[in-house]
């Protein structure tokens, strides 16, 4: 479906995450955090960059694997994006919602 | 003469030397099988043991027996492989060259992730199901447990059959009631994903299953700590949630052999092209099953499917052939959902769970994503076909490797 954000539209599923990466730019993201009640600092885009990366390389994101990634250990990230953070960073960077099974 | 190593006789090396010796000239390659352990579990039993509904017999039986004639079966422990010089190191010293490997060590758990979960609770009132010895104790435990809260937990994903949790806490509910202690025991479902069910059809087909067995939910908890003297469990934002009985599905890991390869990612699963089943760093590496950091689910089935078309791949390597990218993510699983019923599903990297008939479209006689007594029965038979016919690398009539789009609702 269609949402209007930051001036453009862009297509998200129903419960909002981007489906097509490419739309996404930092203005984008700054709206969606927005929406999330998440202020972005610089802290926060090293998070968001650290999941467009992994994205790109096709590695599934887990809590854990962001508390080892040297970009922030657990505890930052939930001070960072308080309520369920990896689903709400995950939103913010214009990826999909971290996979399960049903 | 060549040589093909296989590291693991669980399901999916099992399945590996069944097809490839199949397939292979004995005068042209050798098959290798390596497995330290002696018997062979159907992992699918460890979620009935708990309630008595299976024996420790139905559930193991020797490795040998599932072995081929043509392919060696090594009964030691691996040190390490030598990606590079094309060599398994074992822990007795000996070494062993291979032209092609592939790697089929499976997924294990490690409590040991988590702060106070091999506490002094552990076992007393903090089990697992996701080991033969963890679901024998949890037996022993339920049999005499006079109730009060149950609390079914997953760690962190990914975990092997992503399902049997909340299979567990279902079939809690029917042992319970069964027991005529239902009104005894508060169930609580703890998951670090957004719900019980999270894909939009399975939760609208299934939602309902979690009302009528008063099953509650607690979702998106990431669990910092079990704490042993309180008897919580504490997650990063500083949620607690009380416990009489844990019944947790501790992080899984791959299998420490590949941290020691320098082979894998942070949970010691391998890097593999998730089309072709071939390792990302070596090519004449290939990898299936639970070992694999592909994001499809880590199941029996899952390792079925793959080892079909991974043999069709190694033929095609060993032909100097370019690889076919079939490999779709397909996943068939049945559901437990307690009092007799079952539902069963069907899936794959692109594709949610869906409505439908399988594996028949149009006939069925199996609906997927509905609650029926056709379904319980397919799940018990699937033992039989599990050890008659899936390790041995029979095709299963009418199932087909990449899912069908036919007879489905999407």
């Amino acid at each position: 479906m269609d949402k209007n954000i930051a001036g453009v539209t862009i297509q998200v599923n129903e419960e909002g995450y981007l489906t097509n990466f490419q739309q996404w730019n930092k203005e984008i993201g700054t709206a969606l955090a927005q929406e999330a009640n998440v202020d972005m600092g610089a802290r926060h885009w090293d998070v968001i960059i650290y999941l467009q990366t992994e994205f790109k390389n096709d590695v599934p994101l887990s809590i854990r694997k962001i508390g080892k990634s040297g970009v922030v250990d657990i505890k930052e990230f939930y001070q960072l994006f308080p309520i369920a953070p990896l689903k709400t960073a995950s939103k913010i960077a214009g990826i999909p919602k971290p996979a399960s099974c049903i | 003469m060549k040589r093909i190593v296989i590291l693991g006789a669980g399901t999916a090396g099992t399945m590996m030397a069944n097809h490839l010796r199949d397939h292979l000239k004995r005068e042209d390659w050798e098959i290798d099988i390596i497995d330290e352990r002696e018997e062979h579990h159907y992992q699918p039993g460890y979620l009935f043991l708990p309630f008595d509904i299976y024996k420790p017999e139905d559930i193991t039986k020797p490795i040998r027996d599932f072995i081929p004639n043509g392919v060696n079966l090594i009964h030691d422990a691996i040190d390490r492989i030598v990606p590079q010089e094309q060599f398994v190191h074992m822990v007795n010293g000996d070494r062993l060259h291979y032209d092609l490997l592939i790697i089929a060590t499976g997924a294990k758990i490690a409590p040991e992730e988590t702060e106070g979960m091999l506490g002094e609770e552990w076992q007393k009132s903090v089990f697992d199901f996701y080991t033969f010895e963890g679901s024998l104790a949890l037996r022993n435990k339920l049999r005499d447990w006079e109730g009060g809260k149950l609390v079914v937990h997953i760690t962190e994903m990914p975990i092997k059959c992503p399902v049997a949790p909340i299979e567990f806490a279902f079939l809690a509910d029917s042992y319970f009631k069964n027991k005529n202690m239902r009104d005894k025991v508060e169930i609580t479902y703890v998951t670090p994903l957004s719900g019980a069910f999270t894909k939009p059809k399975a939760t609208t087909a299934l939602q309902h299953l979690l009302d009528e067995k008063h099953i509650h939910i607690e979702s998106d908890f990431a669990i910092e700590c079990v704490d042993n003297e309180r008897k919580m469990i504490v997650d990063y934002g500083g949620r607690e949630i009380p416990f009489d009985l844990l019944v947790t599905v501790p992080t899984n890991k791959g299998d420490e052999l590949l941290a020691r390869s320098g082979m894998g990612d942070d949970l010691n699963f391998v890097p593999t092209n998730k089309a072709t089943l071939q390792s990302k760093d070596y090519e004449n590496v290939f990898v299936l099953g639970d070992a694999t950091n592909i994001a499809a689910s880590k199941a029996g089935s899952v390792a079925h499917f793959e080892a079909e078309i991974l043999t069709d791949n190694i033929l095609r390597y060993i032909n100097g052939e370019p690889l076919k990218e079939e490999f779709d993510g397909h996943a068939n699983c049945f559901v437990e959902t307690g009092g007799g019923k079952a539902l069963l599903i069907d899936f794959n990297y692109t594709h949610e769970p869906v409505e439908g008939t399988f594996p028949l479209p149009g006939i069925g006689p199996l609906r997927l994503l509905k609650e029926s007594r056709i379904n319980h029965m397919g799940k018990l038979a699937f033992r039989w076909i599990y050890w008659n016919m899936l390790l041995k690398g029979t095709h299963i009539p009418f199932v087909s490797t990449q899912m069908q789009e036919a007879g489905k609702e999407f």
